[in-house]
């Protein structure tokens, strides 16, 4: 079994008086790809966003409980969150491009974290663009809008630039939920390349895509984590009658 | 005609006639002022100094004097206003005292001029020692502008999508950087066209300079920021309804008038053309 990269321990999370988690726990594991599914306002996102603590900037919220990356909690008063968030990506469901060219949307997140060589940067922008499988599509035009790219392509520059940066653990919240099949399916396998090298935590509502991508499977319902097992177990033999509704499509 | 088209039509109608009003009055203001005071126009007009009681020369004092004093008023509302700005939009949490801050200086925008000019005697001109000079008056005017200036400078933030501060955020940036890198530059057009906007504005004001700083009549520029100032709207003011050859000084009136307003829509313009520049830019 793999070594384990994050672990949640009875981690609750409030929001305006509502608990959104309640005490979640597991073990996400490196080198694999995760998958997170489950109806509407289950606590997906929220979770996936509790991973970085992007959840911080969300008024009125709280934290309850611990998440472990690499058995230090991050939401201990001394913990640093900008450097949680640079070890700790994330792509946006709504791929987010930054009004810049493409080459700067990739070197965004060396410049702010002070890579000032010239050269690095270079380098380092066009690996993560290889890596994201987007290099060859736009090498001759590095220094256009990122605006003119199509909706897949912007999504990998997004994970480009995420990658960019070198973090262990991606966190992906729906990445191909506003892609064509064809654009969903070069992500998908982007992403089972990816975890050879980064540890990836997938929130998605398409089942089939789940099943395809994760190595484990968390279902979540109404904030709660109902089960948590290798993917081939949770869509074959699931413990539970309510995770087998879901996932033969009973409601949700 | 059936029914629903008279409709259409009478609703098309009432729109367009509101709009015929606006431009109706816009139009003959700018055409009395320009046929009455457009001759008296000329570069000696805006060159020279008043002379022989202010009945012959030109009006180069209050040309410089408005300039000094908005000048003066930018200085200070503009990061001012912009810094208080970017807290309330980036910093503040949204609760019950920033909501009152946010109303008071909504509230701020609708009070009188009178009353910040009266406002200016008191802590600039008396407590603060400044004497009824240029400085007291920029001063003045710049209080009056900031409402102005943080709202606009809000409503520019505002348009800046979350995305942008939230991608900078989970690639490692601090806050800071964030506003700074991925917000600021894309703000920053909105930010100036609407304190430009509010400028042109003070730049047209008599009240808050009534009191704090302006003078009936200077034979000189002012010398230093401490120094009194002719102003064109004060100008405008006294040689229309203060002075005592009135139909004599009429042309120099409307003179001063047709300069302020070509000044303030100058303004108004720069203010477009670097909302334009800036979008192009932003969007290429």
């Amino acid at each position: 079994m793999e070594k384990t990269k994050i672990r949640a321990e009875e981690f609750s999370f409030y929001y305006s008086g509502c608990r959104c988690l309640n005490s979640v726990t597991m073990d996400i594991r490196e080198n694999t790809v995760t998958g997170i599914i489950g109806p509407s306002g289950c606590g997906k996102t929220t979770f996936l966003r509790s991973l970085n603590r992007m959840n911080d900037v969300v008024l009125g919220s709280h934290a309850e409980g611990k998440i472990l990356l690499d058995g230090k909690n991050i939401y201990n008063p001394d913990v640093n969150v900008v450097e949680i968030r640079r070890r700790v990506g994330m792509v946006f469901q709504k791929s987010n491009p930054f009004p810049k060219s493409i080459f700067d949307n990739v070197a965004y997140g060396l410049r702010i974290n002070g890579v000032t060589d010239k050269h690095f940067i270079r380098e380092r922008v066009e690996k993560s663009l290889a890596d994201a499988a987007l290099l060859k599509e736009v090498e001759d035009r590095l220094h256009k809008s990122a605006f003119e790219l199509s909706g897949g392509q912007q999504q990998r520059l997004c994970i480009a630039r995420a990658l960019a940066v070198e973090p262990e653990v991606l966190l992906m919240d729906e990445p191909a939920s506003a892609l064509d099949p064809t654009a969903t399916a070069k992500i998908e396998e982007l992403i089972r390349e990816l975890k050879k090298k980064y540890t990836i935590v997938i929130v998605t509502h398409n089942m089939q895509q789940a099943a395809r991508i994760s190595d484990y499977t968390a279902f979540f319902m109404l904030g709660e984590l109902i089960e948590y097992d290798r993917a081939d177990t949770i869509f074959t033999t699931p413990s539970k009658k309510i995770t087998e509704d879901y996932i033969t499509g009973r409601f949700g | 005609m059936n029914w629903r088209r008279f409709n259409e039509k009478l609703g098309f109608g009432v729109l367009a006639a509101c709009m015929l009003t606006v431009v109706f009055f816009l139009v003959v203001i700018f055409y009395d002022l320009v046929s009455k005071g457009g001759s008296s126009v000329s570069w000696s007009f805006l060159s020279q100094m008043p002379r022989n009681g202010m009945t012959e020369g030109g009006i180069l004092p209050a040309i410089v004097g408005t300039f000094l004093v908005t000048v003066i008023t930018a200085v200070l509302a503009i990061p001012l206003g912009m810094g208080c700005a970017i807290y309330l939009n980036e910093y503040a949490s949204d609760n019950q005292a920033t909501r009152i801050i946010r109303m008071a200086i909504r509230n701020l925008s609708g009070v009188p001029s009178i009353v910040y000019g009266l406002f200016g005697v008191v802590l600039f001109v008396q407590f603060l020692h400044l004497g009824t000079s240029v400085l007291a008056s920029g001063l003045t005017l710049g209080l009056m502008t900031l409402p102005w200036t943080i709202t606009a400078s809000e409503e520019a933030l505002k348009t800046v999508p979350n995305a942008y501060r939230e991608g900078a955020l989970a690639l490692g940036a601090t806050k800071w950087q964030a506003i700074k890198t991925n917000v600021l530059p894309y703000a920053v057009p909105g930010m100036l066209t609407g304190t430009i906007l509010g400028l042109a504005r003070a730049a047209g004001e008599t009240a808050p300079i009534l009191f704090t700083g302006a003078a009936f009549f200077l034979p000189f520029l002012p010398g230093s920021p401490l120094d009194q100032f002719m102003a064109l709207p004060y100008h405008l003011y006294i040689m229309s309804t203060q002075h005592q050859a009135i139909t004599e000084v009429r042309p120099i009136a409307y003179g001063t008038a047709l300069v302020l307003v070509v000044l303030v829509f100058a303004m108004n313009l720069t203010a477009i053309i670097l909302r334009y520049r800036l979008r192009g830019v932003r969007s290429e």
